[in-house]
């Protein structure tokens, strides 16, 4: 029955915006025609903290998390987060990332430093690792506030849900000023 | 109609199509979308509460006056509300009363995880646990008719990957026949006093056995067979791990979690080899199925502390594992106050002061990370100010005066109100901070009645609270800009040494207020960095905008930076700098 699941881990930096891509995600999933149940955590985690959001569709989906070492995909906001959360995917996953670091707390004060290696590591384990410049691309697109979106677009086009919903869904869910840019984004992203 | 929502958006919809007029709450994690979300349905008049007690006796009295009612709070909340809660069971209901309760196993944002369903049992009263959103809909639908039907309020328990999940829900339309509310006195129902309550305890033991009874047709409760060598009892979020793990074996999932289907109970236990009770937190199902005589297998195996997940019920079992890549140790990333936060100067302070600290609940709770460090102690809503008075009871004269309660204006008018009342009774010699941000901050911004808003955004009276301080007998009042530490050390000392009670009360706003006129960023800060001597002192204050960017020779040194994106110009990091380094953008 899980063979027929498809499970979506988002990660990243409290107010990075994973959950909007983690319900354009599941809205799309829906339109699909697919059962779609999806978890985070909100609260303290939304003051700078990790944050892993879990989308799971299927037929019919029970678990609202995705299990421990069965994620398909790992959508990483931001390079150290992506690293953290590399145990719940499962070996011969994908993982797709953007080229981002923010810097946590200790490493801000200088107690610690930015761990280095992130890239090389995430490379070892998944050969097929796709590294985006999510900014750039987004700044090319229009609005570098659109890297999210160009990193979905990444993402979708290794799911099976055909690009009519990932459209419609955008639609139902960016702002409409928003929109022109975003589906821009989304389409060079789903080039990658 | 077919949308994907949250368990919380799923209650709020289930209120509107069960008919609810009122629903009232105080806002905490997980249970706050709640009401952030019946706001959507003009036939619900919803409202923040005070506290929990309030909030319950709100939808108390709508009940009585004939319309139905939502009450919702996260599982400590319920330790607030009790007291109504305990009557409210003899009293029963005259419109359906729900009360939802969210717990929060694992304590992703709470204090403790206690389990809820004890007060069902605890306070006779039942109690519903929905296992998706779809469910949380119609649960609370069904909660209030059962209310009606039974005279009684009926609880509703979810908890954070119910409330917080999203699912698939069908939407239904409002029910349209109730009855219009007017008042009808029933003193013999309504007045709990000796002779009347006697008359309704009886009363209450026999609905809960009619529940018991009629728990075992109702379709909530579903036996569903499938291999007969294992039956599994479970309920809420536990019963899709068990399918997600286990999609063989056979289940008893309970709807109703109180009273347990007895009926029920037995036909499984006559059907499969071997039962299991697989809940998360308390033994509740396993101890109550255990006493009917039934042989089950419980927190022998399932852990009593932390939520359940798909992994950790196989480990239970002792069932396969995928063999998942080993977690590596990298720098840990917790929560931070924010950029601007208008705490962090009142926390470097007592820092500085040395200050023995009782805390409360709210963002400034973070004042316990490092490096303000300054917070001694956390227990409850509104605990802050009595266990000040309490600590300076018994320590020296010396000791006394570092003793300092630090609360929020939110969580200062919930339950520390009667803290404050009871240190001028008792003339105690500490100091209270009331961190006045003008929003209950950490659960997302809700209004309070000292915002000068409602959750409809209207317009409200703000309570003044020095006035109130100074109502309550406080004779020492002192009114703070927090983004000056020199002016904020200076007081907190002074009021320190005094030798009976003080309170500080700090008026800026919290930044993330989103109202106009309210919050307004400064010019944004900058570190010249011919200037910057790498004394690391503006580290100190632990700010996200704030980064140590080492030399590029690998050596100790480094120069501080300002990241412009996250700035707010507050200036406090301005002032820490001996050497002028650090000064706004022209």
């Amino acid at each position: 029955m899980t063979q027929q699941i498809t499970n979506v881990l988002l990660v990243g930096v409290g107010g990075q915006g994973i959950l909007l891509a983690s319900e354009i995600l599941s809205e799309a999933a829906m339109l699909a025609g697919f059962d779609v149940k999806k978890s985070e955590i909100h609260g303290m985690s939304q003051r700078g903290g990790s944050v892993v959001s879990h989308v799971r569709y299927g037929r019919e989906v029970f678990s609202p998390i995705v299990p421990e070492g069965e994620g398909d995909i790992l959508f990483g906001f931001e390079l150290m987060e992506t690293c953290r959360s590399l145990p719940l995917i499962k070996r011969g996953g994908t993982v797709v990332a953007n080229d981002l670091r923010i810097s946590p707390p200790s490493v801000l004060m200088g107690q610690e430093s930015y761990p280095a290696g992130l890239v090389e590591r995430i490379s070892d384990l998944f050969p097929d690792f796709l590294l985006v410049d999510g900014q750039e691309i987004a700044r090319d697109a229009g609005n570098v506030r659109a890297a999210n979106t160009v990193l979905l677009g990444a993402v979708s086009r290794r799911l099976a849900i055909a690009e009519e919903f990932w459209m419609k869904a955008l639609e139902k869910m960016v702002p409409p000023k928003a929109l022109e840019v975003n589906n821009r984004a989304f389409l060079v992203g789903r080039k990658l | 109609m077919k949308e994907i929502l949250s368990g919380n958006e799923a209650i709020a919809r289930g209120a509107y199509e069960g008919g609810c007029l009122v629903a009232c709450a105080y806002p905490g994690t997980p249970s706050t979308e709640i009401l952030e979300n019946t706001i959507n349905y003009k036939e619900i008049n919803s409202s923040w509460a005070p506290n929990e007690k309030v909030a319950l006796e709100v939808a108390i009295g709508a009940s009585f006056g004939g319309g139905r009612a939502l009450c919702t709070m996260k599982h400590v909340g319920v330790n607030v509300a009790a007291d109504p809660l305990f009557t409210l069971s003899y009293t029963g209901v005259r419109g359906g009363l729900v009360l939802v309760v969210a717990d929060d196993a694992e304590m992703h944002s709470s204090q403790n995880e206690q389990d809820s369903r004890n007060y069902a049992r605890f306070a006779k009263v039942p109690m519903l646990e929905p296992s998706d959103s779809q469910e949380c809909k119609e649960f609370t639908r069904l909660a209030f008719e059962l209310s009606e039907q039974y005279d009684t309020p009926v609880m509703l328990r979810s908890c954070t990957r119910i409330s917080h999940g999203k699912s698939i829900v069908q939407l239904g339309e409002r029910v349209s026949n109730l009855p219009q509310p007017r008042l009808e006195k029933n003193p013999a129902k309504l007045v709990m006093l000796p002779g009347n309550a006697r008359v309704r305890h009886p009363l209450v033991e026999e609905r809960m056995q009619e529940l018991s009874g009629a728990g075992s047709t109702m379709p909530i409760n579903r036996l569903e067979l499938r291999d007969t060598s294992v039956g599994i009892i479970t309920s809420g979020v536990c019963y899709q791990y068990v399918r997600e793990v286990m999609p063989e074996a056979s289940t008893l999932k309970l709807g109703m979690v109180h009273p347990l289907p007895q009926a029920m109970i037995r036909a499984l236990a006559a059907r499969v080899d071997k039962i299991y009770v697989v809940e998360e937190l308390d033994p509740f199902i396993e101890l109550q199925v255990k006493a009917m005589g039934i042989n089950v297998i419980g927190k022998e195996i399932i852990p009593l502390c932390g939520e359940l997940t798909p992994g950790r019920l196989r480990s239970a079992f002792g069932l396969p594992q995928p063999v998942a890549i080993p977690a590596e140790t990298l720098p840990g990333r917790p929560p931070n106050m924010c950029p601007g936060c208008p705490h962090r100067g009142v926390f470097f302070a007592l820092n500085q002061l040395k200050a023995y600290v009782t805390g409360d609940i709210g963002c400034y709770t973070l004042g316990f990370m490092p490096p303000l460090s300054a917070m001694d102690t956390c227990v409850c809503m509104g605990a802050s100010i009595g266990m000040a008075t309490g600590v300076a009871k018994v320590v020296s004269d010396e000791e006394k005066k570092k003793v300092v309660a630090v609360i929020g204006d939110s969580t200062f008018l919930h339950t520390g109100i009667n803290g404050l009342m009871d240190m001028v009774y008792s003339n105690s010699p500490a100091t209270v901070v009331i961190l006045d941000n003008s929003i209950t901050a950490m659960t997302g911004r809700q209004d309070n009645p000292a915002s000068g808003f409602t959750l409809m955004d209207d317009p409200a009276h703000a309570i003044n609270l020095p006035l109130l301080c100074k109502a309550l007998g406080v004779k020492n009042i002192r009114i703070i800009n927090p983004l000056d530490l020199e002016e904020t050390q200076r007081v907190l000392a002074e009021e320190m040494e005094r030798p009976e009670p003080s309170v500080i009360i700090t008026d800026k706003p919290c930044v993330l207020i989103k109202r106009e006129d309210i919050f307004q960023k400064g010019p944004v800060y900058l570190v010249d960095a011919g200037t910057c001597t790498g004394c690391r002192a503006c580290l100190k204050i632990g700010c996200p905008a704030i980064e140590w960017r080492p030399a590029a020779d690998g050596s100790k040194k480094g120069k501080a930076w300002i990241d412009p994106l996250l700035c707010t110009g507050c200036d406090v990091c301005r002032q820490l700098c001996k050497f002028d380094a650090i000064g706004s953008e022209k």
